[in-house]
C-alpha cells in the first residue's frame, strides 16, 4: 500500500499537482512564524548577560546554519531515491535543493562572521562550525558545478547524485575532523551565552525562526521542483492541462 | 579471449599488469606528479625566511598541500586513455565485477603516483627541517594519506569522466572531501616532527582510509558507468 | 519585559547595531532573492511549456 503511494508521488503529474496545492500551506505559515519570531527575538527577548543585544544575530544565523545542513541532507536523500528508483521527480527535487542550500550556507557564514567580530574580535576564526560551514559551501558549489558541466540532464542527475551521496557520508566526518583539529589548536571559542541555559523568552523566538525557515524552505523547494519537473517532462501529455490553468 | 570463465582475481591481475606495462612505456607521465610534489615542497622554504625553526612549523602544511595537489594532477592519468579508446566500456561489459576492476586500476595508479610520494616524503621532510626521528610517523601518514587520496580522487575522476579536461572542477569536487586526510595527516606529521607520538591521528587516518576503501569502489563503479552511457 | 524603551534604543541594539542590522538585511535579501528566483524558474518553465504546446498544436493542425 505504501509502495503504491510512493510511486504515485514519483509520478510527475501527480507531484506537480500536489506541490501546487501544498505550497501555500507552507508559505503562509512560514511568514507568520517568521514575523512572530522576529518580534520575539528583536523586541521581546531580553538582552544577553554577556553579549548584550549582539546575541540577537542568533535569530538569523542559527536558522541559516540549520538550513544549510538540513537542505544538504534532503538533497542527498532525494538524489539517492532518484538514483535507486530512477525517479525523475526525485532528481528534480535534489537539483532544486542546491541553490537554496548554498545561499543559506553563505548567509550562515557571513552572519557568523558578523557575530564573531564583536564577540571574538576578528571576523574569522578557524572554529569548528565556521570552518565546517565553509567546507559545506564548497560541497554545494562542487555539486552545482558538476551539474552545470554535464549537458545531458539524465547524466547530470545521476553523476551529481553519486557526488551528493559521497558528500553526505563525508559531511559528519569532515565536521568531526575539524572539531578534533580545532580542539587541539585553541581553547574552544564557542559562542557562549551569559546564562547557563537559555530562558524561554530567548528560546521560543529561536524555535519559531527555525520552524519558519524550515517551512519556507519547503515552500521554495516545491516551487522550484515544479519548474524543474515541467522542464524535464518536455513532451508529456499531462503538461497541457497542468499549464493551461496556471497563471502566467 | 577464451570462452572459459576467468576468475576475478586473475582478471584483476591481468588488468593490473596491463596498466603497469602501459604506464611504464610512458614513464614520464607517471613521474610528473612526483616532480610536482618536489617542486611544491621546495617552493615553501624558498618563499620563507631561511631560518630552520619556522620551516619546521610549516613542514606538515607544505608536505600535505604538496601531496594533495600532486594527487589531483595525477588523476588525469587514471581514466583518460582508457576512457577515450573504449577500454573502460569493455571492462564494464566483460562480466567481471566492475567495481573490483576499477579498484585494481586505482591500486596500480596509486602504486605509480602515490607510492613514489611515500618514498620521497622523507627527503622532502628533511629539506623542510624535520628531524630524522620523525620519519616513521611521516612515512606512515603519507602512506595512509596517499591511499585515501587516490581513492577519493578516483571517484572525482570518474564523475568528471566525460567532461573537457577541467582541473578546477575536479579540485572543487575532491579537495573538500579530502579535508580529513589533510587534517589528520598534517597533525600526525606535526606530532612526529615535535617528537611526540602520532598514534591518534594515524589511527583516525587509517580509519578514514578504510572507510574510503570500502565506499569508493561502489561510488567509482556508479560514477564511471554513468559517464559511459 | 521589553528591553528597549525607544525606537532609537531599539535601532542601536546596545551598540551592536553595525553587526546586527546588516545580518538582518542580508537575511531579508537571501530570503527575497530565493523567493524571486524560485518564482521566476517556475514561471519560465510554465511559459516554455505553453510555447511548446502552441507549436505542437499549430504544427499538428497544419
Amino acid at each position: 500500500m505504501a509502495w503504491v503511494w510512493f510511486h504515485k508521488f514519483g509520478s510527475p503529474p501527480h507531484f506537480y499537482r500536489l506541490a501546487t496545492r501544498l505550497t501555500p500551506w507552507f508559505g503562509w505559515p512560514a511568514l507568520l512564524l517568521g514575523v512572530a519570531g522576529l518580534i520575539g527575538g528583536l523586541w521581546l527577548a531580553p538582552p544577553d548577560y554577556q553579549q548584550g543585544d549582539g546575541f540577537r544575530i542568533i535569530y538569523v544565523h542559527a536558522p541559516a546554519a540549520w538550513l544549510s545542513l538540513m537542505v544538504y541532507t534532503v538533497m542527498a536523500l532525494s538524489a539517492a531515491v532518484g538514483l535507486i528508483w530512477r525517479m525523475n521527480v526525485a532528481h528534480a527535487v535534489a537539483a532544486s535543493c542546491a541553490p537554496i542550500g548554498a545561499s543559506f550556507t553563505a548567509l550562515a557564514l557571513v552572519t557568523g562572521m558578523l557575530w564573531g567580530r564583536p564577540m571574538w574580535g576578528t571576523y574569522w576564526e578557524w572554529d569548528p562550525r565556521l570552518t565546517s560551514e565553509l567546507l559545506l559551501l564548497f560541497l554545494y558549489l562542487g555539486y552545482m558545478g558538476l551539474r552545470n558541466a554535464i549537458d545531458d540532464t539524465a547524466r547530470a542527475d545521476r553523476a551529481s547524485a553519486v557526488l551528493a551521496i559521497v558528500g553526505v557520508v563525508n559531511v559528519p566526518i569532515i565536521h568531526y575532523s575539524v572539531i578534533w583539529w580545532n580542539s587541539l589548536h585553541q581553547a574552544p571559542s564557542v559562542m557562549k551565552f551569559g546564562q547557563p541555559t537559555m530562558p524561554a523568552a530567548m528560546l521560543v523566538p529561536l524555535l519559531l525562526m527555525l520552524a519558519a525557515f524550515t517551512l519556507f524552505f519547503v515552500a521554495l523547494l516545491l516551487t522550484r521542483a515544479r519548474g524543474e519537473v515541467l522542464r524535464r517532462e518536455r513532451n508529456a501529455r499531462w503538461i497541457d492541462e497542468a499549464v493551461a490553468g496556471a497563471r502566467s | 579471449m577464451s570462452p572459459a570463465r576467468t576468475g576475478f582475481l586473475s582478471a584483476a591481475a591481468l588488468l593490473a599488469a596491463r596498466d603497469l606495462r602501459l604506464a611504464l612505456r610512458r614513464a614520464g607521465d607517471s613521474l610528473l606528479p612526483l616532480g610536482f610534489f618536489l617542486v611544491i615542497t621546495t617552493l615553501f622554504p624558498l618563499s620563507l625566511d631561511p631560518s630552520l625553526s619556522l620551516l619546521r612549523d610549516i613542514a606538515p602544511a607544505a608536505l600535505w598541500v604538496g601531496a594533495l595537489l600532486s594527487s589531483l594532477l595525477a588523476l588525469d592519468l587514471l581514466f583518460r586513455d582508457d576512457g577515450q579508446d573504449g577500454t573502460l566500456e569493455q571492462l564494464a561489459l566483460c562480466g567481471q565485477p566492475f567495481a573490483g576492476l576499477l579498484l585494481a586500476k586505482t591500486v596500480v595508479h596509486w602504486g605509480l603516483t602515490g607510492f613514489p610520494l611515500v618514498l620521497v616524503a622523507p627527503l622532502a621532510a628533511t629539506a623542510l627541517g624535520a628531524p630524522t626521528a620523525a620519519m616513521p610517523g611521516i612515512l606512515a601518514a603519507v602512506l595512509l594519506g596517499t591511499i585515501a587520496l587516490s581513492l577519493i580522487g578516483a571517484v572525482g575522476a570518474g564523475l568528471t569522466l566525460t567532461l573537457r579536461r577541467n582541473g578546477s572542477l575536479l579540485a572543487l569536487l575532491v579537495l573538500p572531501l579530502a579535508v580529513p586526510v589533510l587534517i589528520f595527516g598534517a597533525r600526525a606529521s606535526a606530532l612526529a616532527i615535535a617528537g611526540e607520538s602520532p598514534a591518534a591521528p594515524l589511527y583516525l587516518l587509517a580509519a578514514f582510509s578504510v572507510l574510503a576503501a570500502t565506499l569508493a569502489p561502489w561510488a567509482l563503479a556508479a560514477a564511471v558507468r554513468i559517464g559511459l552511457e | 519585559m521589553t528591553s528597549t524603551h525607544s525606537i532609537a534604543q531599539f535601532l542601536a541594539m546596545g551598540g551592536y547595531a553595525v553587526y546586527v542590522w546588516p545580518c538582518y538585511v542580508l537575511t531579508a535579501l537571501v530570503v527575497g532573492l530565493n523567493l524571486a528566483a524560485a518564482r521566476r524558474l517556475l514561471r519560465q518553465a510554465q511559459l516554455e511549456a505553453r510555447r511548446r504546446i502552441e507549436t505542437r498544436k499549430s504544427t499538428a493542425s497544419s
